[in-house]
């Protein structure tokens, strides 16, 4: 991955930026020692490191406004980072960089049931913001995996998605307002507890757009009564083709899932062999969500079942209770990390129109025989969203490159099949120089100019989404010129 | 000046050695500065997968056309778009494009979004007459910045748009509404939200005059059996509030929503209209201050339509509040003197300023339109 290299200028100016720092900041909050700002050297992307010149802990939007001016006016870059779940390198720092972490700010500091939002810190992990409302009977519907772990800063930075986003939508669909710092230091409301933006849809803009365009510190959100109850069906079938036509019938039924999940034979064992869910071997199967009262399932759940029986399945398990809710789930959420126990892995990201799934998964077959490398499959088949996993052996010399040139060759098939790159990840390192596949050198340019308004140095989170040969001229523009 | 094609509109724009007043159907009677740039030669539906819930179409396809395709494969546009003319006493024909390029979005907003949130991809000529393509046709997407979203509600003042790509949804087999009758505002906001913070999927929350006479009204839609269940759920839930009256009558309950979606209670009434948006939670507070003639909350109160004397500052009269004021029917005297849209907070203006600067530096789009 190639990467500006540090400048000069900049490192030089370390001693004297520290200073500066801690006159704003108190020392723990400050992370200078070689030593310590390790930690900050990569995110979920781990194939790629590079420790940061310094890392801060700022512990409110004023303190962030005061980082970010002294940065500013001294030309330092800043990775804005969240809790560096990245799986696109989105929060890797440079060597010459300020690494800011808002995971000291997550604080609740409103909800209003009544307007049915919360606004929270943004550092605030995903899962706990439902925590601080489901008393209430409430939740916050974009369930990306990692919700553990990351932020809603991150969550808005890469718009990222989940199982259930098929009826609820993403996180741009659920962001009602954002307190952001521009690069300079100036500290701007976009949007609110209201529902349609005022002028033009700036909330639209910032969110996907990869920490380029200034640091959340609060985000209102819309929340959600929570259904009255849950239930899936998993279906197995003996062919992905099948599968995917399944899929299709289902959505054209008029039923809406809230989630429809897919994973294919090699995910399947793996899951199993770790998880022990209990899943049939077969070639495919699907988990099918929907939500209701208990006779709204039951009613949802007959019309599934029977489009599902005209395609023969090989296996047809509707849940009866949480236990089985909980096991059919089970081997899915633990699909990642059963991956992870076999094989060294790369998980992409690609989207495709949803009546290409089986022409797809025939054509990553193939090439899977061709690199030689496997490819485990496990996705959001409702909405297109595909996850291939390849597997691949870091211990073995050229493993990586080998299945990051695989890895290429299937996104860039997602998108000449009307697709795209990323459909939640986002482009961040990983797939900055596959963009000129899916854009024109003109859509680039539109996007940066967007850049150009908000961060006209292009100090923030630098290198990442454009190709370095577009954006190269505008990192070069020294400060003062601006 | 028109255009049939995309490649032609970039042309005239590239052309262009004036400001440009950019029309789709011309429904919302808007006029302003500029040569007339018509987009409704550009329309067709390029591309239907009613499998995918996907639509791709020209920007001038007249919304009518894309819902009668709809309907044959039981699908809709679920933001449900309203159309202005009975209030804007203007003629024309509602185009998809002006949909999008205004964000128009009707009750059902509560439950799936305004039209932004239904939208994929656009097309559009830059003011240099590039044509820029951002998002695509599938549901998921966060390669690259989101200018779809960016695009969505810019009314043409960052880019005309030639092509949209639209997230399509199931058509409703069944729809009922639950009504209330002798409600205060105060008690309709309450009611109206305590409905949307139920599990029972309500897809419109309205106050005013929309039945013919005063009434607090909930939709519910579905499959038959479902929406049966949660009317029966809302009534004995909403009991509390007031006598509730079910509407089950799908036709009725249609005409309903239809007339809440155009603000048909202020078609014929003399008077200027205004839209705020703000928090649902605040809408009663605000409303009673408002000293409008009359009023029709939507979205749980969270949109409120208000008519007022002709003439009347309606901005000055709210005072602060979240949100913000449109004005939308007015003479041009009032218009010139009120201006449509909110003042924008000076750093985020700056902001718009600069974008505007950026997708038309000659400054041709709209001028004057929004900022
Ligand atoms: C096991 C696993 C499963 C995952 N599953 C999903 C999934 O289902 N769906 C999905 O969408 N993603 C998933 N992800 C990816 C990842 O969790 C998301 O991208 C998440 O939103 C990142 O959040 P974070 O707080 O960790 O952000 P980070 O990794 O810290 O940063 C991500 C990006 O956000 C920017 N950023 C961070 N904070 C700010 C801020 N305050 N202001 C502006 N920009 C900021 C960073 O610069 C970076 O570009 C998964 C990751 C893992 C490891």
């Amino acid at each position: 991955m190639q990467m500006p290299p540090p400048d000069r200028r900049v490192l030089s100016q370390k001693p004297q930026l520290v200073e500066r720092l801690l006159q704003v900041l108190p020392a723990d909050a400050v992370i200078h020692d070689p030593a310590e700002t390790r930690v900050y050297e990569c995110d979920a992307l781990t194939a790629y490191t590079c420790p940061p010149m310094v890392a801060v802990l700022p512990a409110s939007t004023q303190q962030v406004s005061d980082v970010l001016r002294i940065c500013h006016e001294m030309a330092v870059p800043v990775v804005p980072r969240g809790s560096g779940t990245s799986l696109a390198g989105g929060a890797l720092p440079t060597a010459d960089c300020v690494v800011l972490s808002v995971a000291r700010m997550n604080a609740v500091l409103e909800t209003d049931y009544d307007s049915r939002f919360i606004r929270v810190e943004a550092g605030r992990t995903n899962l706990s913001v439902t925590g601080a409302v489901e008393k209430a009977g409430f939740f916050y519907a974009p369930d990306p995996s990692s919700q553990l772990a990351c932020a809603i800063a991150g969550n808005i930075a890469m718009n990222s998605g989940g199982a259930h986003c098929l009826k609820y939508g993403v996180t741009t669909n659920n962001l009602m307002g954002v307190t952001m710092v521009l690069m300079d230091g100036q500290v701007v409301e976009i949007g609110g507890a209201h529902m349609d933006a005022a002028g033009l849809d700036l909330l639209g803009v910032i969110c996907g757009s990869e920490g380029q365009l200034g640091v959340v510190t609060e985000a209102t959100l819309r929340i959600l009564p929570k259904p009255e109850g849950a239930r899936p069906v998993l279906i197995g079938f003996d062919s992905s083709e099948v599968a995917g036509a399944c899929v299709s019938d289902i959505i054209r039924a008029g039923v809406l899932p809230v989630a429809i999940e897919f994973m294919d034979r090699p995910c399947i064992r793996a899951t199993e062999a770790f998880a022990h869910a209990g899943y049939p071997d077969c070639e495919a199967l699907l988990i099918v969500e929907v939500e209701g009262s208990a006779a709204e399932i039951d009613d949802q759940l007959r019309r599934i079942t029977d489009i599902a029986q005209r395609h023969a399945p090989v296996e047809l398990r509707e849940s009866g209770s949480a236990e089985e809710s909980a096991r059919i789930w089970l081997g899915r959420k633990s699909a990642f990390g059963a991956m992870g126990q076999i094989n060294d892995y790369m998980c992409l990201d690609g989207t495709i129109p949803v009546n290409a799934l089986s022409e797809m998964l025939r054509r990553i077959g193939e090439m899977s025989r061709e690199f030689g490398l496997d490819v485990a499959n496990v996705f959001h088949a409702g909405d297109g969203n595909m996850h291939p996993l390849i597997l691949f052996d870091a211990n073995k010399p050229g493993d990586l490159e080998w299945c990051e040139a695989l890895g290429a060759e299937i996104l860039k098939l997602c998108v000449d099949m009307g697709g795209c790159l990323t459909g939640e990840h986002g482009v961040g390192v990983e797939k900055r120089d596959l963009m000129l596949h899916q854009f024109s050198r003109a859509d680039l340019q539109a996007q940066m100019a967007v850049k150009d308004v908000l961060d006209p140095a292009w100090l923030l989170n630098p290198a990442k989404v454009f190709p370095l040969a577009l954006s190269a001229d505008r990192m070069a523009v020294p400060v003062a010129a601006q | 000046m028109g255009a049939t094609t995309e490649a032609e509109l970039a042309e005239r724009v590239a052309e262009a050695d004036g400001p440009l007043w950019i029309r789709g159907g011309g429904t919302q009677g808007l006029c302003g500065d500029g040569a007339a740039l018509e987009v409704v030669g550009l329309s067709g539906v390029e591309v239907y997968e009613p499998g995918a819930l996907t639509l791709v179409t020209w920007a001038g396809t007249p919304l009518a056309e894309i819902e009668a395709l709809l309907s044959g494969e039981g699908q809709r546009l679920a933001f449900e778009p309203m159309d202005h003319r009975g209030l804007s006493g203007a003629g024309g024909v509602p185009t998809i494009g002006g949909a999008v390029a205004a964000n128009v979005s009707g009750p059902r907003r509560v439950q799936v979004g305004a039209c932004r949130d239904h939208l994929l991809g656009v097309r559009y000529v830059d003011g240099i007459g590039q044509v820029i393509r951002n998002g695509g046709r599938v549901m998921k997407n966060v390669t690259g910045y989101d200018l779809v979203r960016l695009l969505a509600g810019s009314r043409g003042t960052l880019g005309v748009l030639s092509q949209v790509a639209l997230k399509v949804l199931p058509r409703a087999e069944a729809e009922a509404s639950v009504l209330i009758h002798g409600l205060n505002m105060a008690q309709a906001v309450q009611a109206m939200a305590a409905a949307l913070g139920s599990p029972y999927e309500v897809s419109g929350a309205a106050f005013g005059n929309v039945s013919g006479e005063r009434a607090m009204a909930l939709r519910i839609e579905g499959f038959g059996d479902s929406v049966a269940y949660r009317a029966s759920r809302l009534r004995e839930m909403m009991g509390r509030f007031g006598e509730v009256a079910l509407c089950d009558d799908a036709a009725r309950s249609a005409a309903i929503w239809k007339d809440v979606r155009d603000v048909a209670p202020f078609h014929d009434a003399p008077g200027d209209v205004w839209c705020l948006s703000t928090r649902a939670g605040q809408a009663g507070d605000l409303a009673a201050r408002l000293g409008a003639r009359d009023l029709l909350l939507d979205w749980g109160g969270a949109r409120i339509w208000a008519l007022v004397a002709p003439g009347y500052d309606l901005r000055a009269r709210a005072g602060a509040f979240d949100g913000h004021a449109t004005l939308v029917r007015a003479d041009a005297e009032t218009m010139a003197r009120l201006g449509r849209f909110h003042p924008r907070p000076a750093p985020l203006a700056a902001i718009e300023a600069g974008l505007r600067a950026r997708f038309d530096p000659r400054g041709i789009f709209n001028p004057g339109l929004m900022g």
